[in-house]
């Protein structure tokens, strides 16, 4: 199966590309965007001001460019935990996936105007939840698709294929993105299934299946707009392989030396999605040294405004525990809510 | 407000078609779904003639798969409809427990409120028809466990149609558990038209002062029936109808065990964790003071519901055992 590409390993373009500057510049922001949240929020972490963090430092690309063509008010995102840069790049504030990561339910509603639900814990639930959601949408009348997001390991488990099932059956405008980072924690694709592309998966229920190279920006970007466009124009899911690698530890409490060498991440930084990004751009003429730096003092004031935000919201309250749990507070969860404001339970 | 209704009688599973009739009618956000439930009206005919009288958008069949079926209706639910499940049966709902355990009755607090999941799910569930191997589990405390939720299992036609139009205006998540003995088992007057009746009360069906009997779904006409028998003796037995087991409706619980001094609780599901030992529990929590007696609790036994049809009366409470049950209580 053919592995979509437009760059090469050091960003020079191997064909035209469907994207204008002012739009691969766009695409360069975003990647770095997410790249300096993912740095910056590891310190924090080991700052003991984050909670447990996944980081998804080379797969960029994969998250960025699908997200790159969702418009939040309208489609809707629905993320593992992995997909903080898809989230970014979606609209989610900043402030709030501090929050998040930082297990604060502050940050875990998303804003009226974002569509993300909050990141999925449970691995491949989310997915019939997205068919249902893009049926949904479609049964409404609204031109809108629902994204979700899934690793290679994921693709094990039945839901994975219950909602692609359902997701093809009732045409439902959704992309089923898969970030296939080599790993699941410890256990390796090869250990993980038989089939070599994960994309054949889509023969299986009659849609369209791609596999494309994760850590090029302009590919994965390039397959995710048609994707979204068959999506809105009533033609069904799309299932999209994603080949990347993820060179960071799988959570902050992971240690990758226990399972897997040096030199394959080593190989993999050569394959870097930014600075193949920042090659392209540095072929075309339209980046250098000066706006680099200019954008990382741009998005390091960001990020510290919105560190900023982050510490002003106060620390949950006991009685949040009960709150949320149903619409209204029903007996059992007003007398725990009386209990933790200091009254008799 | 329903007394000045007419009235018609049908059977249960016929007022939950009228339910669903009526709820599809008045709220274009309604969609009813699940394996069979389109073309052929569902295997109890729940939704009988609704796929044709609200076409294919709004009732429709999915493939067999119960993980996606809830999934499916979570996100459904999630993006501005108002789905309604149908699990066929309710102990076919296993496969889809993750969803309803990770998400389903979590979605609202892991958002802030932001997603939201009115939905309904509804399943047959119980014994006493002869059906093969799972098709007469009664998982209610399983689903009891999940914060969220709400779990509402109606006794009566009358008390299905006002309950489940309830269920499907709720903001939150309901299961929905019909029993598959009273589906044709027992007919009565149902109002015309539409009407609710309060999700969360428990309800006194009959009053007595010897001991209470506390059931729900289809313990409640056998609790009945015992009460019957027991009332030629001279002892008379109040029934309380529990309904809505989340959240549940304590305070009628209490009161009744305030006037009885006495409590058994009936339920058919296997007795070690079953939803009788939260009731039991919670008289023990609220109303020791005015017991006599420990709570007995008459339950199906700790096995499978028996799939061999010629013993399996021998698993539901029966009259018989409720009764031996009130010996007891009141020999105390
Ligand atoms: C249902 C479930 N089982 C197990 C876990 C624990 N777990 C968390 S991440 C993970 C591996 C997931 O690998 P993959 O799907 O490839 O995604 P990646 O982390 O590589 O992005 C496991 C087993 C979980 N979160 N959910």
């Amino acid at each position: 199966m053919e592995i979509i590409r437009y760059l090469e390993d050091d960003g020079t373009p191997q064909r035209d590309l469907p994207f204008l500057p002012e739009e691969l510049l766009l695409g360069y922001r975003a990647l770095r965007r997410a790249r300096h949240f993912d740095e910056r929020a590891l310190v924090l972490q080991r700052q003991g001001r984050l909670g447990v963090y996944p980081p998804f430092r080379g797969q960029e690309a994969a998250q960025v460019g699908v997200a790159l063509c969702l418009e939040p008010a309208r489609d809707w995102l629905l993320p593992s935990y992995r997909e903080t840069a898809a989230a970014i790049t979606f609209g989610m504030p900043l402030s709030k996936l501090i929050l998040s990561w930082r297990a604060d339910p502050a940050g875990w509603g998303a804003p009226p105007e974002v569509n993300m639900v909050q990141f999925y814990i449970p691995i491949a639930t989310q997915v019939p939840q997205a068919a249902g959601v893009a049926h949904a949408l479609r049964l409404q009348g609204k031109e809108a698709v629902a994204a979700v997001f899934i690793g290679d390991g994921g693709t094990s488990e039945g839901d994975f294929h219950e909602g692609l099932n359902f997701a093809s059956v009732f045409d439902a405008p959704l992309l089923v993105v898969v970030q296939n980072n080599g790993w699941a924690i410890s256990v390796p694709t090869q250990k993980q299934m038989k089939v070599q592309r994960i994309a054949l998966k889509a023969q299986g229920y009659g849609i369209p299946g791609v596999t494309v190279d994760g850590n090029d920006l302009v590919a994965v970007w390039a397959v995710a707009r048609e994707a979204v466009a068959r999506a809105r124009a009533g033609e069904g899911p799309t299932l999209i392989e994603a080949l990347t690698y993820r060179v960071a530890p799988h959570t902050s409490s992971d240690d990758p030396g226990r399972y897997r060498s040096e030199d394959e991440a080593e190989a993999w930084k050569k394959r870097d999605p930014i600075d193949r990004m920042r090659g392209c751009l540095v072929h075309l003429g339209l980046w250098d040294d000066e706006k680099e730096k200019a954008l990382e003092e741009e998005l390091e004031a960001e990020f510290l405004a919105a560190v900023e935000e982050a510490d002003r919201v106060s620390e949950p309250r006991p009685w949040e525990i009960v709150e949320q749990v149903y619409a209204e507070l029903q007996p059992d969860q007003r007398a725990a809510w009386n209990y933790l404001h200091g009254g008799e339970a | 407000m329903i007394a000045e209704r007419g009235t018609r009688v049908i059977n249960l599973v016929q007022a939950v078609n009228e339910a669903l009739d009526l709820a599809l009618e008045r709220d274009p956000r309604v969609v009813l779904f699940g394996e069979d439930v389109g073309r052929m009206g569902g295997v109890f005919r729940a939704s009988d003639g609704l796929q044709p009288k609200y076409g294919e958008r709004r009732v429709f069949d999915t493939p067999l798969a119960e993980s996606a079926i809830v999934g499916f209706a979570i996100g459904m639910a999630m993006a501005g409809l108002r789905p309604v499940a149908e699990i066929q049966f309710a102990g076919f709902l296993y496969p889809a427990l993750d969803q309803i355990l990770s998400h389903l009755g979590r979605m609202r607090h892991r958002t802030r409120g932001r997603f939201t999941i009115p939905l309904v799910i509804r399943a047959p569930y119980g014994g006493g028809v002869k059906t093969p191997e799972q098709h007469a589990d009664s998982p209610e405390a399983i689903l009891c466990h999940v914060p969220g939720v709400k779990v509402v299992i109606p006794s009566s036609p009358e008390r299905a149609k006002g309950l489940l139009l309830a269920a499907i205006e709720d903001p939150d998540p309901v299961f929905f558990l019909e029993a598959i003995k009273l589906y044709r088992g027992v007919k009565a007057e149902v109002p015309e038209g539409y009407y609710t009746l309060p999700l969360g009360k428990a309800r006194v069906v009959r009053e007595g002062s010897a001991a209470s009997l506390i059931a729900y779904g289809g313990m409640v006409e056998v609790c009945q029936k015992a009460a019957e028998v027991a009332a030629r003796e001279g002892v008379e037995l109040e029934v309380i109808d529990v309904e809505t087991l989340v959240p549940l409706d304590t305070p009628t619980l209490v009161e009744s065990v305030a006037k009885t001094g006495r409590a058994v609780v009936v339920y058919e599901a296997m007795r070690t964790g079953g939803f009788g030992a939260e009731i039991a529990a919670r008289l023990a929590e609220e109303a020791l003071d005015y017991l006599q007696a420990p709570v007995v609790r008459v339950a199906g036994w700790d096995a499978p519901y028996p799939p061999f049809s010629a013993v399996e009366h021998y698993y539901r409470p029966d009259v018989k055992r409720v009764l031996e049950a009130v010996r007891r209580v009141l020999s105390h």
